[in-house]
């Protein structure tokens, strides 16, 4: 799995990084997705495909 | 079925306070582009499908401009999207997501965990207080809804002792039968006194609260705020929240207690919380109003053309029924996952607050299981009232015994 994030569209919801906090970061300075792990392993992608499929603003792409 | 056939008086009222109006799954399969009737006698245009619903939610071609001079007037007396005060803050493009940058940073996950601790000794110090009083209590009034009022209060640094002036203002702004358009403005007048009152005084005086923040940054050629802008933000995160969190918890109780096995099953297994969450917020059939927007533009919605000058109201909580998107939609499912409901919106402009909606209503029901695992309504669920007229559904009181 790979994934990418469009920070130009992310609106800083956080649904990401409560679901997968091993692979998504916020930035301090304003709410917006940083990617901590843009391979991650296997026991992730559960969480990784949740978080993409409720992100408000569908800024989680990802490649399986 | 031509959208010029009938015309429906929105909102739809509900048959019971927690079940979706039969008139939904109609609209959905039939007529998913309505001509509605708004309180005020002003015609729009309602969306119902989840599809139609999130699409536009998203679409930056469907503007929040309300107070443009033919968009629909949702009440006789304005409110809350039809108030000029709604427009200082950015539509859209740049200076909207510019703004919303500077405030979303407070409610990012992480500063929603810091607070978790917090929030919880709130909610068990509200329950403690209700079981001295004895059974019944309103989970409403002694519960749902200091608790968000207590949570707000302290990001904006605003005493929590004010409260009830609070409440009486967001109820102005946000009910929409209820007052006069007399004490709406006085109401309204009131609020942006206290709130300018309170920006000078953090002015000179700096807190740590957000309000303080978004002063410290500067003005707009500092990439900051206008000081107009930072005083409606305060409202607006003020009115925010105090109805929505407030209501949903008295809402996603009632609808967990109407059914003892969901409350065993929760019981039970307390990690079914977040899901639990999520599918009360999708499952709640009286959210409200939902979401106008217009079109300055003519634009297409599900093959129908809308013309320019058109109010869309999007019904989130009849999109959040719609078979095509959720497996057994008209089921409570606590486990359901992924959920991607839309109960807090879609697109650039979904719920700042969300977040804190969220660690909000996980915290009440992690206290609520631990501390009052007898608790049950007091009242048979067919006797719960929906509030009357609110831009947010909610119940009118929430009566339990433990």
């Amino acid at each position: 799995m790979k994934v990418t994030v469009d920070e130009d569209k992310c609106c800083g919801a956080g649904q990401c990084v409560l679901l997968a906090p091993e692979v998504f970061d916020q930035r301090d300075d304003d709410g917006i997705v940083t990617l901590l792990d843009p391979e991650p392993g296997a026991d992730r992608h559960a969480a990784v495909r949740e978080a993409a499929a409720v992100c408000p603003t569908s800024a989680i792409e990802l490649i399986e | 079925m031509s959208v010029e056939e009938q015309v429906l008086h929105y909102p739809i009222p509900n048959d019971a306070a927690l079940d979706p109006p039969a008139e939904w799954e109609r609209l959905r399969s039939t007529c998913p582009v309505a001509h509605v009737t708004l309180p005020s006698g002003d015609r729009a245009t309602l969306l119902t499908r989840y599809e139609d619903v999130k699409q536009v939610l998203a679409d930056p071609r469907f503007t929040r401009q309300l107070t443009a001079p033919d968009a629909a007037r949702l009440s006789a007396e304005g409110g809350l999207f039809n108030n000029e005060m709604s427009q200082i803050i950015p539509d859209g493009g740049e200076e909207h997501q510019r703004w919303r940058r500077l405030v979303v940073k407070w409610f990012t996950a992480r500063r929603m965990a810091a607070m978790r601790p917090a929030m919880t000794r709130i909610a068990e110090d509200l329950i403690d207080d209700m079981v001295k009083r004895g059974a019944p209590g309103d989970l409403r009034a002694d519960f749902g809804f200091p608790l968000p009022v207590y949570v707000i209060c302290d990001m904006l640094g605003v005493p929590a002792a004010d409260r009830d002036r609070f409440s009486y203002w967001s109820d102005t702004l946000l009910n929409l039968t209820r007052y006069k358009k007399a004490e709406t403005e006085a109401a309204q007048g009131e609020f942006f006194q206290y709130m300018s009152d309170h920006v000078t005084a953090r002015r000179r005086q700096l807190g740590d609260d957000l309000l303080s923040e978004l002063i410290a940054v500067g003005g707009p050629e500092d990439g900051g705020l206008t000081d107009l802008q930072i005083l409606v933000t305060g409202m607006a995160l003020l009115v925010a929240g105090h109805e929505t969190t407030a209501n949903m918890i008295g809402k996603m109780v009632s609808m967990l207690l109407a059914d003892r096995d969901r409350w065993e099953r929760l019981l039970a297994d307390p990690s079914l919380i977040r899901t639990t969450v999520e599918e009360s917020l999708r499952f709640d059939a009286n959210s409200g109003f939902g979401l106008p927007r217009y079109l300055p533009e003519e634009t297409e919605v599900s093959g129908t053309v809308l013309p320019r000058g058109t109010t869309v109201v999007c019904s989130m909580a009849a999109a959040n029924r719609d078979e095509s998107a959720f497996e057994a939609a008209d089921q409570m499912d606590l486990s359901r996952s992924p959920n991607p409901h839309l109960a807090f919106g879609a697109g650039a402009h979904s719920c700042l607050g969300q977040a804190l909606a969220r660690t909000e209503l996980q915290v009440v029901l992690e206290v609520l299981l631990r501390k009052l695992p007898t608790l049950e309504l007091a009242v048979p669920v067919e006797e719960l009232e929906p509030v009357e007229g609110l831009a947010v559904g909610g119940l009118r009181t929430v009566p339990v015994r433990w």
